[in-house]
């Protein structure tokens, strides 16, 4: 038997993904179908159209788990904090 | 060994002689300073702010920094990287890599350059002269100039 529980996680957000959502983070609750980061994107765009614009473009908004770099298949398991963001222009 | 994020300036001979105070074994500095121009590709710009992933930011350069203390046998090491708002001729990043021959040092602070700007979490936006703003754009050869390590 197991015992389902409802997973809540941090997102976050940075740079133009914040500005399109517009918030830097939130607390939700992950639907239980939502296996990984594409699954969490995909469920994202069903939220209203800021989320649709900020992931219209497919592949371009990268993501990291509990603050590590993650590919869009990866499982999003027992994170607590996920984050997306643009591809990254430091330096 | 160090990693600091910072809105403050920096001081390169100061970094420096904190890192090599009562060293005697290193026999080779190399510094990298990358400063915000006056201009994106024919574009004026006059401001650049710079928004990072707090504690992300921090994780990943000590990780790049670890590879590159695991690749090179560095006596010391450090990555400043700025946040915030800066202007034209202001500094942005700073990389020390030190090392008892040259070859080492210098390997090692465009290792640390090119894997800091293909993963640290920073991003630019720059304000033009009349107040436009523009997020900057990831440019390809970055994330070819970090892949060209993997070869090596």
């Amino acid at each position: 038997m197991s015992i389902v529980r409802p997973r809540q996680v941090k997102l976050l957000y940075f740079a133009w993904v914040r500005e399109k959502i517009g918030r830097g983070s939130e607390e939700i609750t992950l639907p239980d179908d939502i296996a990984t980061v594409a699954d969490l994107v995909a469920w994202l765009k069903t939220r209203g159209p800021e989320f649709s614009e900020a992931f219209a473009r497919p592949n371009v908004v990268r993501a990291a788990l509990d603050k590590a770099h993650v590919k869009p298949d990866a499982p999003i398991a027992e994170a607590r904090e996920i984050a997306f963001f643009p591809p990254v222009t430091g330096g | 060994m160090g990693v600091k994020v910072q809105d403050e300036d920096f001081d390169v001979a100061a970094e420096v002689a904190v890192l090599t105070a009562q060293r005697t074994d290193i026999g080779a500095i190399v510094t990298f300073t990358g400063r915000v121009r006056d201009d994106d590709q024919g574009r004026p710009i006059a401001s650049m702010t710079l928004e990072h992933y707090p504690g992300m930011t921090e994780t990943e350069l000590a990780r790049i920094e670890a590879e590159a203390a695991a690749r090179w046998p560095l006596q010391a090491s450090l990555i400043i990287h700025r946040t915030g708002k800066l202007s034209p001729g202001d500094n942005i990043v700073l990389v020390i890599a030190a090392s008892a021959h040259r070859q080492a040092a210098f390997e090692a602070a465009g290792f640390l350059m090119d894997y800091l700007k293909a993963s640290a979490p920073f991003w630019k936006k720059e304000t033009g002269p009349a107040g436009e703003s523009s997020w900057v754009e990831a440019r390809e050869n970055d994330e070819t100039a970090a892949e060209r390590w993997r070869s090596t």
